[in-house]
């Protein structure tokens, strides 16, 4: 029961917030939530650590950002282009990726990843480090004009929502089950007879479609696509916000992707701390690495676990 | 618009010489990375930042206290050695008993920090620092500066020396299977937490000798390690991830292989070496030389 | 009752009093600085920046038709996305009236669309892309110390005529520079000389000894460096070590500061060329204006971008003082309208595609020998006049110029 009050709360809040806050702020925040949390199913439930996540995100952000631009196809074919697109890069680098683990793995990922960037700054179409700029936002169905900020914030919260519940339902899926097993002890999970490759595969894959669709909606908002969006810093950034929110937790990931972006936009207004962004990010991994490995959802989940407990003891 | 294309064979021994140059380079700087990942299994994003600490306090010894390039080849090691041993004690020893990643992300931080602080104090264009042995030879073919030719000679010496002293004394071995049975050799007597924090010191004052080899050819700026990290990164994977000798020899020849690519294709020459990576480890996932653990 | 109502009436009538006089939106005048503050370029512009807009707002008085000049800083870490968010932001919801400076030709361009959009003045000191006045130019977008064509043009053609005319090129393999060759090139040929080669290296490259080994065999008088930042350093540092110039060839620096040469030292940069929109050291008036800014930098003397945030802020000033409020289309005509004149522009006038036309400078690093104070780095060979110095308004492919 708490738990659906919870997520009510949670709702309500996202539903009203943008007549409070920013929603420009908002809406990228969202953007870089749905992509931790993408990135947060191979590590957090499966135990596969990918280094080159921006591979899949930046791909689909030029493709969207291209359609839209050069050919003028509608919004939504435009957002099923880019994801699309990461899904097919998902499947190839996966299944090229999939028969290592550990660093190794995390190192492929990271070469192929640094191939797309190769690859995205010799393509015309991507235009370089100016990247695609001044991108149309073309109504989104029929008439439904997406030009507001305030009106497509409700359409990034719909997909962001979207992607959250495939997360959901299938981590809580006999699919997701094995992939715990698989992350808790896979040389057991072969010996049971799971195709482990091929569940890793399907999760690799959905992992990066969801990245993608991250990425394609983070063009309606920011209306560009740029090198930044496929550098491995970009890779680094989405870590870093999975860790700090808490690995292997649903909400985990869209904490920290709040915390990181609401750093970006208003730590960096005071110019005086403007060059310290970086170094305070740095300050941040190392401290909860150090102390708090669950990142702060997971700790506070164990400290709401831990007083639920606490009074049943105390009888 | 022109490239070369039909290169001169001449132009060609000089680009392979100039690989050779760099490879040295790429060895020194991953030496000291493949040490601390094969004997502690930290794998330790900070190489860059503290090969660009080895470069700062070259200058630094430089500017305030007058003392050459020269004696600097040894004093910027201890001091960013025992720097290292202070980061070690802080904040890595509690991480050994943890999955790989938290000391990769850990060390991360801390790039992001040591980057961080330097570039408030020094700004990120850089710092001049002259060479000490300016001039060069004229090969006929190209030009070879004096300085370049001592750095290949001082990174030759300094990587088979490691080797060395790892793979075939008692103290390598001791080393070495600390690293594969602690609680054996610490039964043994063998202080096993000294050791590993004096290897961790070891492997970073290697970065730092990197660093000052680097100060009179780069320029001394607080961002030089990123660009090379990642680089230095794939010649330790590439070459096996415990094999000391294999990031040796892989670094050589990346040098050589992207010299090569700087003539054919130059705007790959960054990105060669994550086509190698990606193709040895799906071929051989050890790396060359590595062993699976 | 009676008091009430008579409080009430003489509170109208003030207020009403009161804004009849001047129309300063949200009673304050707010400028944004939107830069790099901690990466490659936070030495270029950074908080040096910010402390040009707050010189020129103290010059003015602090205060303007009686309201008060805010000046704030932002960091968009050379991302377009954080750069246009921020720029977003503060149009939105911060009340900032104008955003200044913006180095990074990407970010530039993705602000350029954001104060088109939303009507706001966006005045340009840091990109450098020749396409801000061109292709993407805006109504509102006024580039106001330099850019690329000017760069290639005074350098490219003022060592032609000094016969070095023929050049290789060492380009970072981006869009910028391709461009920067591209431009340059242009010049060269137009001058009479010659391309002889090219190579194309990777962004933040730290060893070039190849490619500048196929730069000495290509004979080339000059090699031209088309690249940036770090880059651009680390060729000249081994140029030198490589013995470049002592075998005879010259370089020419497309894209370099102040701060770039500081930071390699005179005795690896002299004899260096390039073009320059203002050097700190030029005239009495330059020297006293850096002096003071050099006592709040930390001893720095101003690049000429940091320069260009004082020139533009302090017109921008002017130009709401004679317009009598701070509405975008009245205080962009004069702007306009008013002749530019500070320390570092004399009579520079605003194109209509967004160009401020004013005088550039070749100049060349001194020699160690001829460097007699701290900062004491060029000497100017010669002075490009605006007409010559930038890409005629016809071949800009700009909308806001008419055509026939």
């Amino acid at each position: 029961m708490k738990k659906y009050l919870f997520v009510a709360l949670l709702l309500a809040l996202a539903l009203l917030a943008p007549f409070q806050i920013y929603p420009v702020f908002l809406m990228q925040a969202l953007c870089f939530a749905l992509f931790a949390c993408a990135f947060n199913l191979l590590i957090g439930y499966v135990g596969l650590l990918s280094f080159g996540h921006a591979a899949y995100f930046g791909s689909a952000a030029y493709i969207t950002a291209y359609v839209l631009k050069a050919w003028h196809w509608p919004t939504l074919v435009g957002l099923l282009a880019g994801t699309a697109v990461a899904a097919l890069m998902g499947l190839v680098f996966g299944a090229l990726a999939i028969r290592r683990q550990g660093i190794y793995f995390a190192m492929i990922t990271l070469a192929l990843s640094q191939m797309v960037y190769f690859f995205a700054l010799q393509a015309k179409f991507t235009g370089g480090e100016d990247g695609i700029q001044a991108v149309p936002r073309h109504p989104l169905i029929g008439q439904l004009a997406i030009d507001s900020d305030f009106v497509l914030y409700y359409v990034v919260l719909a997909i962001f929502l979207f992607g959250l519940f495939v997360i959901y339902r299938t981590i809580h899926s006999p699919f997701g089950q094995v992939l715990k097993a698989i992350r808790e002890n896979e040389p057991r999970a072969i010996s049971l007879g799971y195709e482990v490759d091929r569940y890793k595969l399907v999760a690799f894959v959905l992992s990066a479609t969801l990245a993608g669709l991250a990425g394609s909606t983070k063009v309606l908002v920011v209306q560009l696509a740029s090198l930044t969006d496929v550098q491995w810093q970009m890779s680094g950034e989405v870590v870093l916000m999975t860790l700090v929110g808490g690995l292997g937790t649903v909400l985990g990931p869209v904490a920290g992707a709040f915390i990181v972006t609401t750093m970006q936009y208003y730590l960096s207004q005071f110019a005086w701390i403007g060059e310290w962004v970086l170094v305070i990010q740095g300050v941040i991994f190392v401290i909860v690495v150090l102390l708090f490995r669950r990142g702060i959802v997971g700790e506070l989940a164990g400290w709401w676990q831990r007083r639920s407990v606490r009074p049943a003891a105390a009888e | 618009m022109f490239e070369l294309l039909g290169v001169p064979p001449q132009a060609l021994f000089g680009q392979l010489l100039l690989g050779l140059i760099n490879g040295s380079f790429y060895a020194m700087l991953s030496l000291g990375l493949a040490v601390i990942f094969g004997l502690l299994n930290v794998i330790n994003f900070a190489h860059g930042a503290l090969y660009m600490m080895g470069a700062f306090v070259a200058w630094m010894l430089l500017h305030f206290l007058g003392i050459g390039y020269w004696p600097a080849l040894i004093i910027a090691p201890l001091i960013v050695g025992a720097f290292g041993i202070l980061l070690e004690r802080l904040f890595l020893r509690h991480l050994y008993h943890l999955d790989h990643l938290y000391g990769l992300l850990l060390t991360f931080g801390l790039v992001l920090i040591i980057e961080g602080v330097f570039r408030h104090q020094y700004g990120s264009s850089g710092l001049p620092y002259d060479n000490p042995i300016p001039g060069g030879q004229n090969l006929g073919f190209m030009y070879l500066p004096y300085y370049r030719a001592w750095v290949v000679v001082a990174s030759l010496t300094v990587c088979f020396g490691t080797w060395f002293v790892i793979e075939r004394t008692r103290l390598g071995a001791y080393l070495r299977a600390a690293t594969e049975n602690p609680q054996l050799v610490q039964a043994f007597g063998i202080n096993v937490p000294r050791m590993i924090m004096l290897t961790y010191g070891f492997g970073v004052a290697l970065a730092a000798l990197a660093g000052v080899l680097a100060a009179p050819a780069y320029q001394v700026s607080p961002l030089m390690g990123s660009n090379l990290i990642i680089v230095v990164f794939a010649v330790v994977v590439i070459g096996g991830m415990g094999s000391i000798l294999g990031s040796i020899i892989t670094g050589f020849g990346l040098g050589v292989i992207e010299g090569f690519t700087k003539v054919f294709y130059p705007e790959a020459s960054n990105t060669v070496v994550f086509v190698i990576m990606a193709i040895v480890l799906m071929l051989k996932p050890a790396g060359l030389f590595g062993q699976t653990r | 009752m009676k008091i009430a109502t008579s409080l009430m009436g003489a509170a109208v009538l003030a207020l009403a009093a009161g804004s009849a006089n001047a129309q300063v939106s949200d009673d304050v005048i707010k400028i944004g600085v939107l830069n790099d503050m901690s990466s490659l370029y936070a030495d270029i512009g950074g908080k040096g920046s910010v402390l040009a807009a707050q010189m020129a707002a103290e010059d003015a008085g602090g205060k303007v038709l009686g309201k008060p000049i805010e000046i704030i800083g932002a960091d968009h870490q050379n991302k377009p996305d954080v750069g246009a968010g921020i720029a977003k932001k503060w149009l939105d919801t911060d009340k900032v009236d104008t955003i200044v400076d913006v180095p990074t030709s990407s970010v530039a361009l993705a602000v350029q669309e954001v104060t088109r959009e939303r009507n706001k003045l966006f005045l340009m000191s840091g990109p450098a892309s020749s396409d801000l006045t061109g292709p993407k130019c805006s109504p509102v977008g006024i580039a106001w110390t330099y850019d690329t064509y000017a760069l290639a043009n005074g350098t490219g053609s003022a060592l032609v005529k000094q016969g070095e005319d023929t050049w290789f090129f060492l380009t970072s393999d981006y869009a910028f520079g391709h461009a920067l060759e591209r431009d340059t090139a242009a010049a060269v040929t137009k001058a009479g000389g010659k391309v002889v080669g090219a190579v194309r290296h990777p962004l933040n490259n730290s060893d070039f000894s190849s490619f500048l080994l196929q730069a000495q065999a290509s004979k080339a008088k000059v090699i031209g460096l088309a690249n940036a930042g770090g880059d651009t350093i680390n060729s000249i540092k081994q140029a030198a070590e490589f013995g470049i110039i002592s075998g005879g060839q010259k370089l020419a620096g497309l894209l370099v500061f102040s701060t770039d040469v500081h930071s390699l030292g005179l005795k690896v940069a002299q004899g260096l060329v390039i073009t320059s929109a203002f050097d700190w050291d030029q005239n009495d008036e330059t020297r006293a204006f850096s002096k003071r800014f050099a006592a709040r930098n930390g001893g720095t003397p101003p690049t000429y971008t940091q320069a260009g945030v004082y020139g533009e802020v302090s017109h921008y000033l002017k130009a709401i003082k004679a317009a009598g409020t701070d509405d975008t289309a009245k205080v962009n005509a004069e702007m306009r309208k008013i002749p530019i004149n500070d320390f570092m522009t004399k009579n520079g006038s605003i194109r209509v595609d967004g160009r401020v036309m004013r005088d550039m400078y070749l100049m060349q690093v001194k020699k160690p020998e001829e460097s007699k104070y701290a900062w004491d780095y060029f000497k100017v060979l010669a002075t490009i006049p605006a007409e010559k110095a930038f890409r005629p308004l016809a071949e800009g492919d700009c909308p806001l110029v008419k055509k026939g």
